[in-house]
Parts: structure tokens; sequence; C-alpha cells
């Protein structure tokens, strides 16, 4: 390698960590300033919490089921975000099938789709009842239509001349979509992945204001109820933590499935 | 010699929501076992609908279309998957018509290693010259072992020299692998080094305006040397004439 390489490489190497090294520091500020001006009084500790009471309430887990709800909020998103994904991927297939049928649901699809969802809250408890299933479906009807679109608009995207060349070998329509259609259109698929753990954590998240039985949701509307603002405030930023790691598991996920494909 | 594909009197008419379209009208030749037969014709002319006919993928609207065996269609694109290995990309007409035996297998690795893509064949296409990409792309045909070659356009995604490499490369292993083939383009010159015989289309609606068999002082010519024979710029000149093209 070259001098002029090596130097090249040193200073974006250096650069990265200049900007990790101002990521940290803004959050480590942050939270000492916090700390500090609800310490001498500037801001009411009592309206915004502070990082140790933060800190304290998650130590006091045994006490308040602080795992508990995490558990329950991380159930209900990943059973939401399966079926999503699944009842997503099958309706879509069905209707990259059938051209016929797609056109008769685009108008519904569209309609469905600009309907805020929570507008179904009330509609959803009556049906399935106030518990858990109620929180699922509120998060399946908030990520599913989006994954029909998404995932129909992906796979009638796959490049005609790969569908011919397979339908020259006298690919059927099943071979077409096994062989050409789902396998290019796995980008689309991740993306949409990535799209719905956030969905469908609005979805649950949501259900739990409504239904009101556990979860992190649930912390946060009790504890801003009882006016306990350290619950509320430890609930969400554990769920912004969440919501991240979630976000990771995609991101690994996508890593996983792609490298296993390109090697066979 | 036997015949394995005859035109008779066939038409095609596209119905499009715009209105229709005659593309091919009253066509009428044959082929033989184990000739290269290239079909020139200008741009639009119903060229591709022809191969679309051969292959099955239409159904001509008037006389018919017959033919013995199985076919084997090779895109002006080589439509190698990004997401598969060379090797698993030549399988996939294979394991589509379920038939990736070990037998057949082995006859697949045998093609990659004689065609100069043994090394490659555990790479992605990515990692390929348009050259090898094309070849890699032939072998794929190659590897269901059809009765029949169809080319369309083949080597008019490559550049001039790699072109005339490429053309000279599958032009030896259609006759080493004895196969039938049906080569279009719109390359006048192209047509003729390739081919033991020519079929010259007139614009569209696409009808055969002639016949040619081009014979050579060297009848083994590769496409390269033919193209150097004092006799290929008077068949040029007279397709070039027959074609009559305006621009
Ligand atoms: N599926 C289709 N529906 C309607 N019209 C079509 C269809 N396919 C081809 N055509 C029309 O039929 C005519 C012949 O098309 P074709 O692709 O066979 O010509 P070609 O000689 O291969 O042209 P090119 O030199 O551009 O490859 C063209 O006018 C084309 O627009
Ligand atoms: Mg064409």
């Amino acid at each position: 390698m070259s001098e002029a390489r090596l130097l090249y490489l040193k200073q974006i190497k250096r650069r990265q960590r200049w900007i990790r090294f101002f990521q940290f520091s803004a959050l480590i500020l942050t939270v000492a300033l916090w700390e500090i001006l609800a310490r001498v009084g500037f801001i009411d500790s009592f309206l915004m919490s502070q990082p140790t009471r933060v800190w304290r309430t998650i130590s006091n887990f045994q006490q308040n089921q602080l795992f508990t709800h995490i558990g329950v909020t991380l159930l209900e998103t990943v059973i939401g975000f399966t079926a999503g994904v699944a009842l997503g991927i099958l309706t879509a297939f069905i209707l990259w099938w059938s051209d016929f049928l797609s056109r008769v649901a685009e108008p519904y699809l569209v309609v469905f789709n600009a309907l805020p969802k929570i507008a179904l809250g009330p509609i959803i408890i009556i049906w399935v009842g106030a518990g858990m299933q109620a929180v699922i479906v509120m998060a399946l009807a908030i990520s599913l239509i989006v994954t029909i679109m998404e995932m129909l608009a992906g796979f009638k995207n796959a490049d005609p001349e790969l569908i011919k060349m397979v339908k020259t070998f006298g690919a059927g329509r099943l071979q077409t979509f096994v062989k050409i259609v789902f396998p290019s259109s796995l980008p689309t698929l991740f993306n949409c992945l990535k799209i719905n753990i956030g969905l469908t954590l609005v979805g649950v998240i949501a259900g739990e204001f409504l239904v009101s039985r556990a979860g992190l949701g649930y912390l946060i509307v009790f504890g801003g109820q009882v006016f306990q603002m350290d619950l509320v405030m430890t609930s969400v930023i554990i769920l912004g933590i969440v919501a991240a790691l979630l976000y990771r598991l995609v991101a690994l996920l996508e890593w996983v499935v792609l490298r296993m494909l390109t090697v066979n | 010699m036997s015949k394995i594909l005859s035109f008779e009197n066939v038409s095609l008419t596209y119905q499009a929501e715009n209105g229709e379209v005659n593309a091919l009208n009253n066509i009428n030749f044959s082929v033989n076992e184990g000739e290269l037969v290239s079909v020139i014709g200008p741009s639009g002319c119903g060229k591709t609908t022809l191969l679309s006919l051969i292959a099955g993928l239409e159904q001509p609207t008037g006389g018919r279309v017959l033919k013995r065996g199985t076919t084997g269609y090779m895109l002006q694109r080589d439509n190698l998957l990004n997401w598969r290995t060379i090797r698993a990309n030549v399988l996939i007409g294979l394991e589509i018509r379920k038939m990736k035996a070990p037998e057949n297998e082995r006859y697949v690795d045998s093609l990659l290693a004689m065609y100069g893509l043994g090394d490659f064949a555990d790479k992605i296409p990515a990692q390929l010259s348009g050259g090898m990409r094309q070849r890699a792309a032939l072998i794929r045909t190659l590897a269901v072992k059809p009765d029949m070659l169809l080319l369309d356009e083949a080597f008019s995604a490559l550049d001039y020299q790699t072109r005339l490499v490429v053309a000279d490369d599958v032009h030896r292993i259609l006759k080493r692998e004895k196969k039938t083939a049906i080569i279009v383009t719109h390359d006048i010159a192209e047509g003729i080094s390739m081919a033991d015989r020519v079929v010259v289309l007139t614009k569209r609606p696409g009808t055969v305006l002639e016949v040619i068999v081009p014979a050579f002082a060297n009848p083994d010519a590769t496409p390269l040397a033919r193209r150097e024979d004092p006799a290929f710029r008077a068949y040029f000149n007279r397709i070039w004439k027959g074609l009559d093209v305006n621009v």
C-alpha cells in the first residue's frame, strides 16, 4: 500500500473515531445536564424525573415488575410482527398470482391504508376482547396493509427479462415466484421488515394504551395517571432501547439471509 | 438431413389495448438438423416474435409451426441471477425441469471446464467479464440439452471486440456440440459470418425476403476468418441492398 493510501485510510478512521466520540459525549452530556439541573432545582424532578431516579426505578424491578412488562410488550411485538409479515407476504403472493384479484382489491387497500388504524381500537376490543389479543390485532392492523402493498409492489417489480429467462425453461407461475420473483424482492422484504418493526411497536403501545393491563404502554399510561414521572420516563427509555435492539435484530437477520443466499 | 423445424404460412398478429400489431406475415422456411440458421431483419420486424413462436411462448394466429424436440432460448441479456454463483446459475434450467441428476450436473461441470469457466464456477456473476457471462448464459441453455438453440441478439449487449470473439466462441461450441441453432441478429455481418443459411426478413409485418446459403472458399472457416473471405462483401452488399434501409 502506498503512503498516500495509508494516510487516507488513517484519516477515515480518525474521522470515524471523532464521530463516535461526539455521539457518546452527546449522550453523557445530556444525562449529566439532566441530573445536575434536577439537583440544583432548576428543573422540577417531579415533572421531569432525573437519571438517578430512573436508575432507582430500574433497580426496583422486583417491586414494579418491570421485566414482566417488558416481556409482555416484547411478546406482543414478536407475535404481531411475525403474523403481520407472514400474512402480508401471503396476501401479496395471492394478489401477485391473480392480477384480477389485485385489481379488485386495490381501492380497498388504498382506503384501508389511509385510515388511521387507532380509530379501530374500540371495534377491536369489542370483537376480540380487552386483552393481549386486542393489542396484537391492533399491531397487525397497523403493519399488515403496508406490508401487503410494499411486497406486492416488490413482486410486480421483478425484472421481466429474468422472468422470461425462466419461462424459456418452462417454469410455471410458482417456479417463477420461487426462483425469480421472491429472491429479487428480498431487499424490499427487508426494508419492509425494518419499517414493520417500528410500526408494530406503534400498534402494540397504542393497543396497550387502550387495553391497559400490562406492558410498557400500560406502564406509561399508569405512570401518567398516578403522576409517577419516574416510571413514565423509565418506560419510554426502555422502549427506545427495545426498539433499537429489535431493529438491529432485523438488520442482523438480513445480513445472515443475504449471505446464506449468495453462498450456494 | 432431416427437418427439425418448419414454418408453414405462419402469421402472428398481437392484440393490445391500443390496437393490433401484425408482427409476422405468411412466413415459410425450414431448418435441418445440425444447421446454423441466422435470421436478419430490420428492427421491429418480428424476429423476437419468430423465436417466441418456436419456443412455444406465443401461438401463431395463422399457419403452423412444426418442430421436433426441445428448444433452449438465449436472450439478449445474459440474465444471470446475481444472488447465485455461476454454477448455480447454469443449473437453473435443470432445477426448473426437475432434471438435477448427478450425471446432468457432471455434464454441466464438464461444459464449464471445457469453455473456460471451471475456475469461476463458485464466483458470482459480477466477478466475470461480459464475454464470460455470455458464455455462462450459453452453458445454462446447453445444460438442458436442447435439440435446438434460439439466440436472440445474444451478443448485442457486448462491446465490439468482445462481440467478435464471443461470436467465434459460440460458433465453435455450437459446431462441436452439433447443435441446431437459430441466430437472430440485426447485424448483417454477424448473420453471414455465423450461419450455414441466412433468412432475410422484410420490415414489419415481417415476411421472408430471401434465403441465402453463403458459400466460402474454406467451408470450415470460423466466423472471424469468414469476414476476410472475398465472397463476404458480396453477400453483405446483397443483403444490405435488399433490406433497403432508409435513414
Ligand atoms: N406482446 C406484444 N404485444 C403487442 N405488440 C407486440 C408484442 N411483442 C411485440 N410486439 C410488436 O410486434 C412487433 C415485432 O416485435 P419483435 O419484438 O418481434 O421485433 P424484433 O424484430 O425482435 O425487434 P427488435 O429488432 O427491436 O428486437 C413490434 O412492432 C412490437 O412492438
Ligand atoms: Mg427482438
